[in-house]
């Protein structure tokens, strides 16, 4: 399990986290909603050791994460899909899986996974040479998704990966991290899509303004009055 | 995934040993029948691949935009020469003040000298790389630049060291051909294998996101680091080399436009190409022999000029800002040379394709 408490971030002078709490189940879905800066890619930076934290901690299977660096982080299996794919342009997908498995060593493994992850994503077999940069977003966002992947996550944490993707990938992606969590990973969703994530999710999390303000279920969320109004576009 | 098709790869290796034959070849007969002036230039030739290659490292590879080469060149050549010139030599160019006693009695030969050059700058490299991989763009440009002309004002006045303005004359003619060559072809292969390793692709990675190869666990600031000191080492050869092919050196050699040379040359070959780097050193160095014409007396036919010195710098310049606004990725762009691509292009014979999905190991050759 993957918990998180009075977690606090300072961006200069701006509180972006106050002091959340939560706890990620192991084999879950968790996902954290909420509105631009509510502080939600904030709490997966800080996780991953991206950004500094003023306060809190975060602990895995009882292990403190906060100041361990970003691979040891990785290493425990714990790795982020980042906001914007930010996929490496410039190189081939085959380099972009192995820098997803930057932290590994055992290159049988390694290479055991890449034939995973295009069991997956058969796109990204077929054009494995090809440069990431001349992709689609949507496949694009595939690639960032093998490249996680490749570091063997125990817990997955993704940064809105339907951001500006067209329906037919936006749905495909959710499939996927229905997939992925079906094979045993863990699954952190951030999302401005909340009807999407509440659907996959067994837990949601409301944030605004650097606090979690409720939380329920999916189903629950999906009904609740306030989330209706303020996130689902129901008036 | 392509098969690995046995034949190909056994051709490449047979190309490639060809090749390597064929240059070593070419290497005997230029040095049995060329006249030295031919020959300087051919070595010259090589310096430049070396020192291309360094910064296209740090720049084209990392992405960092570095613009202290130079300085780093000068650090090299200053070291060689102290360390590989004889104490007599030393008395004799120490004129206006004696040179200090425990660098007197240095007297290494080429080799060690030449490593002990590369290892100073690289260590400078490495320190400047602590404090200045932490800013970007072009902060680390202005960094690095500054530093570069420190390193050239050290030289200037370090009188007991390095002599002052006056630099080191006479120093022993080391870089012979094989020596220059062979140390570009070391140069090469070595970077040829940094950047197939995990950490090139950690390099190439932190050029293209940074974010995101720190998410992967990258230590992006230690992969910086690492990348500019092994940049300022291979300046630091290219600086030995250089020092004992011109024999005098002095610090206005290693003033900052030094370094805008070389970037034309890693911008002309494509920045992230190593191919592309060889290339462009080779080519530019030529033709700033070849072009000499153009310094002289000009005749167009219906007017003639008197001779512009430095005319040629001029083609240059243009060269640079047809390729700045045409071709911005250069020669290369972020390509490298491989038998496999000449045979794409026709020219050489192409394999039958195999289709990965039979299987088909493809023994069969076409044309």
């Amino acid at each position: 399990m993957l918990s998180i408490k009075n977690l606090s971030v300072h961006y200069g002078g701006i509180h972006a986290l106050r002091g959340i709490s939560f706890d990620v189940p192991a084999g879950g879905i968790i996902t954290l909603i909420g509105a631009n800066g509510a502080g939600k890619s904030t709490t997966l930076n800080a996780i991953m050791g991206l950004v500094k934290t003023s306060g809190g901690s975060v602990t895995w299977n009882g292990k403190e994460m906060l100041r361990m660096p970003t691979k040891g982080v990785v290493k425990s299996g714990i790795v982020l899909v980042p906001e914007g794919r930010r996929i490496f342009p410039n190189l081939s997908v085959d380099e972009n899986l192995s820098l997803g498995a930057y932290a590994r060593t055992n290159k049988d493994e390694v290479e055991a996974d890449r034939e995973r992850v295009f069991g997956l994503f058969p796109r990204l077999k077929e054009r494995h040479k090809q440069k990431a940069g001349t992709f689609s977003g949507g496949e694009q966002q595939m690639l960032a998704v093998g490249r996680a992947l490749m570091s063997k996550p125990t817990v997955l944490m993704m940064d809105e990966p339907s951001l500006g993707l067209a329906p037919i990938f936006v749905s495909m992606i959710f499939d996927i991290i229905r997939q992925i969590n079906a094979a045993g990973v863990t699954v952190l969703l951030v999302e401005q899509n909340a009807k999407a994530a509440l659907e996959v999710a067994d837990t949601g999390y409301v944030l605004e303004t650097g606090a979690i303000i409720f939380s329920g279920s999916g189903k629950e969320l999906l009904n609740d009055e306030r989330v209706r109004r303020a996130y689902l576009g129901e008036v | 995934m392509g098969m690995t098709n046995i034949k190909s790869v056994s051709r490449n290796t047979w190309l490639t040993l060809c090749a390597s034959l064929a240059g070593i070849i070419l290497l005997f007969v230029i040095e049995e029948n060329f006249d030295r002036f031919t020959m300087q230039i051919f070595k010259l030739c090589a310096i430049n691949v070396i020192l291309a290659l360094s910064l296209n490292l740090i720049n084209g590879f990392t992405g960092l935009f570095s613009l202290g080469h130079a300085g780093f060149m000068g650090i090299g050549a200053y070291t060689c020469a102290l360390l590989a010139m004889t104490p007599a030599q030393k008395e004799a160019n120490f004129i206006l003040q004696p040179i200090v006693p425990w660098l007197l009695d240095v007297h290494l030969p080429f080799l060690p000298a030449l490593l002990a050059s590369g290892l100073v700058a690289g260590l400078l490299g490495w320190l400047l790389g602590v404090v200045a991989m932490r800013l970007r763009d072009d902060y680390l440009a202005i960094a690095t630049l500054g530093f570069s002309e420190i390193i050239r004002v050290v030289l200037t006045n370090a009188q007991p060291i390095t002599n002052g303005s006056l630099g080191l004359k006479g120093l022993p003619r080391y870089t012979t051909m094989w020596w220059a060559w062979g140390s570009a072809i070391v140069v090469t292969v070595f970077l040829v294998l940094l950047i197939k390793s995990s950490y090139g692709r950690a390099f190439k990675s932190i050029r293209d996101n940074e974010i995101a190869s720190e998410a992967m666990g990258i230590n992006v600031f230690g992969m910086k680091v690492l990348s500019f000191a092994i940049s300022s080492f291979l300046a630091g050869i290219a600086g030995g080399l250089l020092a004992h092919y011109l024999t005098t050196i002095d610090p206005k050699q290693f003033f900052f436009l030094k370094t805008f040379d070389i970037l034309l040359i890693v911008v002309l070959g494509g920045v992230g190409s190593i191919t592309g780097s060889i290339i462009a050193a080779i080519a530019v160095t030529a033709s700033m022999e070849l072009l000499r014409f153009l310094d002289g007396p000009l005749n167009f036919g219906f007017m003639v000029t008197s001779g512009t010195p430095g005319l040629r710098m001029v083609f240059f310049s243009a060269l640079l800002m047809i390729v700045v606004i045409f071709r911005q990725q250069g020669l290369m762009g972020t390509s490298e040379f491989s038998w496999d691509a000449l045979a794409r292009i026709g020219l050489l014979p192409r394999r039958k394709r195999s289709h990965r999905s039979n299987g088909k190991t493809g023994k069969e050759r076409v044309e």
